[in-house]
C-alpha cells in the first residue's frame, strides 16, 4: 500500500484495475496521511471524510461494472476557487468563510465524470492574489520541504498538498504564475494551459482575461492525463475555445531529436540567484544530452510584464470583486445604517489587506482621467508583450528559462513590500499576458536543499508539444520522485 | 504623481471599501509605492499600437433565445445573508 503514495496517475489505474486495491482503500490511505501530516502544513482547508468515502464507493461499483476510464477511484484535491457542490468553497476568503456552493465548477465536474475522487478543498492566497499562500484567511501554508519556508502561490495549498504526498494530483489556477510558481518552490509539475482551453465556469474569478485553470502532479504524464479531462468547450465561459478534441498525451515518447529550445536572453540576465541558475543549466545541458539544440531568443519587452500585469490584473479584479457586496452570498458586516454603508463595511470586514490593496489600484486605473495613462496603456504594452513571444517562436520550438528566480523563501520575507513580492512572479507573468500555455518542472535543488523548477513556454495550443519535452526530461531525470523525507 | 489623503478617500469610496483615518494613511503610502512601480509604463512609445483586451481574439457567442437553466433559487437564496419570501433583504433605500 504505502508505494502507491509516490505512484504515478498510470500505476494507480492499473493497481485498480487489476483489483489490488480499490478506490475506498485508496482514499483511505490518503485521507489517513492528511490527518497525520496536514496539521503542520495547513494545505487542506475542507475535508469530509464521508463524502469522499461516498464517492470513492460509487467508483468502486464503475470499476466493477467495467464502466471506468484511466483515472476513475484516482483521488484529487481541489484548489478552493472552484465551487465544488455541497463543499465549503472560501476561495481563501472571510468573504466566504461559510460559502457551501450550490453548484460544481466545470472542471470539478469533468474531473468527477471522469471518476477522480475527491479529497477535500485545499489552502490559497485569498481569491488567488499571492505569491506565498501568507494572504490566506485561514492562515499559510508550510512548505513540506522546509516548515519555516512559504510553498508559493496562489496555489500554495495545491503545491504542499502533493509535495507531501497527501495527494497524487490537484487543480490549480494561474492568473500570473499560480501554477508554476508554488510548483516549482514545493518540487512538482505543473501546467497552465493556453487561455481559453479549460472553462472558468465556476471558478471565482480573479482577472478574467488572464485566469486560467490547470493540473498539478507529480510528473508531466500525469498532467497530460489530468488535461485530458479538465480541458474542453463550455457554453457557459464565453471565453472557452471551440476546439476539437485533444488527447494531450499522443506525444509524450516521441523523442526529442531536432528539438530547438529558446532561451530569452531577458531571463538569463540579473536577478536569478545562483542556486537557481546552476540548475537550470544542468537542466538545459541533460535536453543536449537528449538531442535538442537551444538558441538565444529575445523578449525585450518582457520586463514590462510585472508593471503592465499590477494594471491590467487589479482592474479586472476591482470589478469581478465588486459582487461581493454581502447581498447575495458571502460576509455581510453585523451593524450599518444604510445601504451603503452595508456594501463598504462588509467589504472592509471580508476583504483582507491584499485584496483591498488590488480593488484600490485597480479602482484609480480605471478610473476617469486615468483610464488611458494607465489602463489602456498596460494594454498597448500586453500587445508588445505578445508580439515579442509570436517573434521569437519563429526561431524555436519551445522557450525555457527558470520558473522562479529563487528557490522558496522564508515568512515574512516579502509580505512587507508589496513590489518585492510582485517581482517574485518575474518569469511567468509574461506567458499569462500573451495567453500562452507554461509549465514547471523539479530540475534539481538549490540552496538548503529547496528544490529548484523549469519553466518550459509553449507555442499557443502548444501544450503536447511541452508534455513530450517534460516528459523525455522526466524519463531520464529523477527529480519528480523525490519528496521530502519528513513526509515519508 | 503620487495620492493625496483626498484621493485615497475618493477611491474608497469609488470601490465600496470602509477605510479608517489610519488605514488611509497607511493605503496611501503602498498605494504609491505600486503606482511608483508601474509608472515605468508611461515611458514606453506605444504610438499605433492596438490595446490588448483578451489573451486570445474571440467573438461573443450568440445562442438561442430558449431556457436553459432550471429553477435553483432556494438553492442559491440558502446562501445568501438575509432572504424573505424569495428575496434578498437590503436596507431600505426609497423613504
Amino acid at each position: 500500500m504505502s508505494d502507491l503514495v509516490n505512484s504515478s496517475l498510470r500505476e494507480l489505474s492499473a493497481a485498480l484495475a487489476a483489483k489490488k486495491v480499490s478506490a475506498v482503500e485508496l482514499a483511505t490511505l490518503f485521507l489517513d496521511r492528511i490527518e497525520k501530516l496536514n496539521p503542520a502544513l495547513n494545505a487542506f482547508i475542507a475535508l469530509d471524510r464521508d463524502k469522499t468515502l461516498t464517492q470513492a464507493r460509487g467508483t468502486d461499483a464503475a470499476l466493477a461494472a467495467g464502466a471506468g476510464s484511466t483515472l476513475t477511484g484516482i483521488p484529487l484535491a481541489h484548489k478552493d476557487i472552484f465551487c465544488t457542490n455541497g463543499w465549503r468553497t472560501s476561495c481563501g476568503s472571510k468573504m466566504l468563510a461559510n460559502f457551501v456552493s450550490p453548484y460544481d465548477a466545470h472542471v470539478v465536474e469533468k474531473l468527477a465524470a471522469a471518476g477522480m475522487v475527491t479529497l477535500g478543498k485545499l489552502n490559497m492566497d485569498e481569491f488567488a492574489m499571492g505569491s506565498s499562500n501568507e494572504t490566506s484567511f485561514f492562515g499559510p501554508v508550510k512548505n513540506p520541504w522546509d516548515v519555516s519556508r512559504v510553498p508559493g502561490g496562489s496555489s500554495g495549498g495545491s503545491a504542499a498538498a502533493i509535495a507531501a504526498r497527501l495527494t497524487p494530483a490537484a487543480t490549480g489556477t494561474d492568473t500570473g504564475g499560480s501554477i508554476r510558481q508554488p510548483a516549482a518552490l514545493c518540487g512538482l509539475t505543473g501546467l497552465k494551459p493556453t487561455y481559453g482551453v479549460v472553462s472558468r465556469y465556476g471558478m471565482i474569478a480573479f482577472a478574467s482575461s488572464l485566469d486560467q485553470a490547470g493540473p498539478m502532479a507529480k510528473s508531466a504524464e500525469d498532467c497530460a492525463l489530468l488535461l485530458n479531462a479538465m480541458a474542453g468547450f463550455d457554453p457557459r465561459d464565453s471565453t472557452s475555445l471551440e476546439r476539437s478534441t485533444e488527447d494531450y498525451a499522443r506525444d509524450l515518447e516521441k523523442p526529442l531529436a531536432g528539438l530547438r529550445i529558446g532561451l530569452p536572453k531577458e531571463f538569463f540576465s540579473d536577478g536569478m540567484d545562483a542556486d537557481v541558475r546552476a540548475a537550470v543549466e544542468v537542466a538545459l545541458a541533460e535536453y543536449r544530452t537528449l538531442g535538442a539544440t537551444t538558441v538565444e531568443v529575445q523578449l525585450p519587452n518582457s520586463g514590462l510584464s510585472v508593471p503592465a500585469y499590477y494594471v491590467i490584473a487589479p482592474a479586472e479584479a476591482s470589478s469581478n470583486l465588486s459582487r461581493f457586496d454581502g447581498v447575495r452570498y458571502g460576509y455581510r458586516a453585523p451593524e450599518y445604517a444604510d445601504l451603503t454603508e452595508m456594501y463598504s463595511r462588509s467589504r472592509a470586514q471580508g476583504f483582507g489587506a491584499e485584496v483591498k490593496r488590488r480593488i484600490l489600484i485597480g479602482t484609480y486605473v480605471l478610473s476617469h482621467g486615468y483610464y488611458d495613462a494607465y489602463y489602456l496603456q498596460a494594454q498597448k504594452i500586453r500587445r508588445l508583450i505578445a508580439a515579442d513571444f509570436a517573434e521569437a517562436f519563429k526561431n524555436c520550438d519551445v522557450i525555457m528559462g527558470p520558473t522562479s528566480p529563487s528557490v522558496a523563501f522564508g515568512f515574512g520575507a516579502k509580505s512587507a513590500d508589496p513590489v518585492q513580492m510582485y517581482l517574485s512572479d518575474i518569469y511567468t507573468i509574461s506567458t499569462n499576458l500573451a495567453g500562452l500555455p507554461g509549465m514547471s518542472l523539479p530540475c534539481g535543488f538549490g540552496n538548503n536543499n529547496m528544490p529548484v523548477g523549469l519553466q518550459i513556454i509553449g507555442n499557443w495550443f502548444g501544450e503536447a508539444k511541452m508534455l513530450n519535452v517534460a516528459h523525455q526530461y522526466q524519463k531520464a531525470t529523477d527529480w519528480h520522485m523525490k519528496f521530502p523525507e519528513q513526509m515519508r | 504623481m503620487s495620492l493625496t489623503l483626498e484621493d485615497v478617500t475618493r477611491i474608497a469610496l469609488l470601490s465600496r471599501i470602509d477605510l479608517s483615518a489610519a488605514e488611509r494613511e497607511a493605503t496611501r503610502d503602498q498605494l504609491n509605492g505600486i503606482l511608483g512601480f508601474i509608472e515605468q509604463l508611461q515611458a514606453v512609445d506605444t504610438t499605433g499600437i492596438e490595446p490588448m483586451a483578451h489573451a486570445v481574439d474571440v467573438v461573443q457567442r450568440l445562442r438561442p433565445d430558449v431556457v436553459t437553466e432550471t429553477d435553483r433559487r432556494a438553492d442559491f437564496q440558502a446562501v445568501a445573508p438575509e432572504t424573505e419570501a424569495g428575496l434578498y433583504l437590503v436596507p431600505r433605500v426609497v423613504e
